[in-house]
């Protein structure tokens, strides 16, 4: 066994897929294209053949009763992952999640727990245009009794999974196929990330950049850029949406007194709003006002011309941590 | 087919049961004492106990927002369902989830839920995960006329009919989605017409008849348990009292809008009163063992209440007790 097994963020997730479904017989694999790398890239290769097509289900395009199975599945015994090979095609499924599983453990007074993971993939750009593009951690993470994690890199694409799929509360997991080729250390054996905490990924004193996911990674190159350009950035990587990591930020922005959150949603009522309004209501004296670095309040486009001012990339984060330090 | 006077006799008591439970709301929601909103199963007896008379501890159950019956039928106790009726701490969801979240998974009633049609997809999961376990566990999933407008019924009998899931569809056809009635809803009031297309073995029984609603769901649960369900049962039924509350008498405005002679003609049909007709006239119960058996569930309901009343309400420092397990 290698120390040094490298391994890409979506082989990183058929492993967890692979380690979670041998160690234990209750979990289970159901939605949309699980059985074709046109929907869910090689995540989950090999699982057929060795789980056999009970526990790999590969499902009608039905997303409303295919996610309330796995919810039903869940109140059952069972620790069903369910995928949506789009996160925008989990919207028929709202009611299944919103409804029936996020509130089931307290509508329940705790008698019933409902331990599915909703898995819905971010796949956007190539001009797929506004419904095939959508990012809708903020809409999740609203919701009380959900959790939502974001992992950023392939370390924590396997161990957040993991994580999702033990935990005893609905989960929803969101990858994003920007990150599937990323290759980086990956542990062999099975191991969890635990939900709810943010990770430090690059130290500095001159300003805090909060995101996750894709942005993460963005934000991590972009640091190092800044660092040549004398600022010293600080990255925190949410890897959990909800609940949020709130202490490692508080920390953070008290040390550099200044504040950037990029994410991959909408800025209106988002991930970004959530986070300033946590600075301020911290009472932490910032020495410039917070920025949120988002999408415009736009649905997704599809011409690559609009595409290039509408998506967000390190180069966005390097511009705007330095139009923030500029003294 | 022929009953055993023991399973007869069960048959009814729970009917009795349902029926004093239901009742004896009439008066705490009539004064305000009960708040939550109760859909009362008064009429529709013959049906959860019918079905669930087929079911184990281990079968698996999922009911809609008139879910006092299901939740009894499938072995909940009266004292939990009360004090949940109540809000209390005691209640079979210690008060959080009131009238319309029964729950019991001790004897498997997973859950029951007011999104009409919401928990037919459930159903259809406890179903799958007894397909994925191979332990012969049925599910069943409850509901109303109403929950045939939703789309997730349609896509749950295809899966379930994909794949041969142990499930049971109960339609409990009352002939009214909350005010609207049948025909202005749809086309056709036969309802198990909608799970052929489907290839999937429909029955369409007199919901009131407790006999013929067991006999079909004898049958039903048996193709399920021989791995070849799934299976549709309509019951062709009706509720004695308001979509919510005794009479739908909302906010003083009494909204029940269903003809005077046809409820009439449904209260002849009472499911109780033809069952205990039936025993008497073949001699299966006499009048003294009716009697007895009213008593047994006047007696359980007035001690539910009262230790309803006693219980506690959940304290308000618990308020987000429950949000994450």
């Amino acid at each position: 066994m290698s120390a040094n097994r490298r391994l890409s963020y979506s082989l990183a997730i058929n492993e967890a897929l692979h380690q979670c479904m041998a160690a234990d017989r209750g979990v289970f694999l159901i939605g949309q294209g699980v059985n074709s790398p046109w929907y869910v890239g090689n995540t989950a290769q090999g699982l057929l053949e060795r789980f056999g097509g009970k526990r790999v289900i590969d499902t009608p395009v039905s997303e409303n009763a295919m996610t309330g199975a796995a919810v039903g599945a869940a109140i059952a015994g069972m620790r069903p992952v369910v995928e949506h090979p789009r996160v925008d095609f989990m919207l028929y499924a709202i009611d299944p999640i919103i409804n029936e599983a996020a509130n089931w453990h307290y509508m329940s007074g705790g008698r019933s727990a409902c331990p599915v993971v909703i898995w819905g993939i971010i796949n956007r750009g190539g001009e797929q245009a506004a419904q095939h593009s959508q990012a809708l951690q903020a809409m999740f993470a609203h919701i009380p009794g959900l959790k939502v994690v974001m992992p950023a890199t392939p370390y924590d694409a396997k161990g957040l999974m993991v994580a999702a799929i033990r935990d005893d509360n609905p989960v929803v997991f969101m990858d994003d196929r920007w990150l599937y080729r990323d290759e980086d250390i990956v542990p062999e054996k099975i191991y969890s990330v635990p939900i709810g905490k943010a990770a430090v990924r690059r130290k500095g004193d001159d300003i805090t950049i909060v995101a996750s996911s894709y942005l993460a990674r963005e934000a991590v190159k972009a640091a190092d850029i800044l660092h040549h350009e004398g600022v010293s950035a600080e990255v925190i990587d949410l890897r959990t949406i909800k609940p949020l990591d709130t202490a490692a930020i508080l920390r953070s922005i008290k040390k550099t007194g200044r504040l950037l959150v990029a994410d991959g949603g909408w800025r209106s009522f988002g991930v970004a709003s959530e986070i300033c309004a946590l600075a301020a209501e911290s009472g932490i004296g910032l020495d410039r006002p917070p920025v949120r670095l988002t999408l415009p309040d736009c649905p997704a486009p599809a011409s690559v011309s609009l595409e290039k001012v509408y998506y967000k990339h390190c180069e966005d984060i390097v511009l705007t941590a330095k139009k923030l330090c500029a003294r | 087919m022929n009953l055993t006077k023991k399973t007869m006799s069960d048959l009814y008591a729970m009917m009795v049961r349902i029926r004093y439970c239901e009742e004896s709301l009439v008066g705490p929601i009539n004064t305000g004492e009960v708040k939550t909103p109760c859909h009362l199963y008064t009429g529709q007896e013959a049906v959860a106990a019918g079905v669930l008379a087929h079911f184990t501890d281990k079968d698996h159950v999922f009911g809609t927002h008139r879910s006092h019956g299901h939740f009894l039928a499938k072995g909940g106790t009266m004292r939990q369902i009360m004090a949940e009726i109540f809000c209390r701490e005691t209640g079979c969801a210690r008060g959080r989830g009131g009238s319309m979240h029964l729950v019991a998974p001790e004897v498997g009633m997973l859950g029951a839920a007011p999104i009409v049609g919401g928990t037919i997809s459930l159903a259809l999961g406890a179903a799958l995960a007894a397909h994925i376990r191979g332990d012969k566990r049925v599910s069943a999933a409850f509901f109303g006329d109403g929950a045939t407008g939703e789309g997730a019924i349609y896509e749950s009998l295809n899966f379930a009919s994909l794949h041969k899931l142990p499930m049971v569809f109960v339609c409990e056809n009352n002939l009214y989605a909350t005010h609207m009635p049948i025909r202005a809803c749809r086309n056709s009031e036969h309802i198990a017409k909608i799970a052929e297309p489907f290839c999937i073995k429909t029955w369409r029984v007199d919901g009131n008849d407790a006999l013929k609603v067991h006999a079909a769901a004898s049958e039903a649960v048996a193709l399920c348990r021989a791995g070849k369900g799934p299976a549709f049962i309509e019951c062709l039924t009706y509720r004695f009292r308001g979509h919510v509350g005794p009479d739908d008498a909302i906010q003083g405005v009494h909204t029940d809008i269903r003809p005077k002679a046809e409820l009439a003609a449904w209260l002849k049909k009472d499911p109780i009163v033809r069952l205990e007709r039936y025993m008497l006239g073949r001699k299966m119960m006499s009048a003294a063992g009716i009697a007895a058996i009213k008593r047994k569930a006047e007696a359980e309901v007035a001690d539910a209440i009262s230790f309803a009343r006693r219980s506690p309400r959940p304290a308000p420092r618990d308020l987000e007790k429950y949000v994450c397990k």
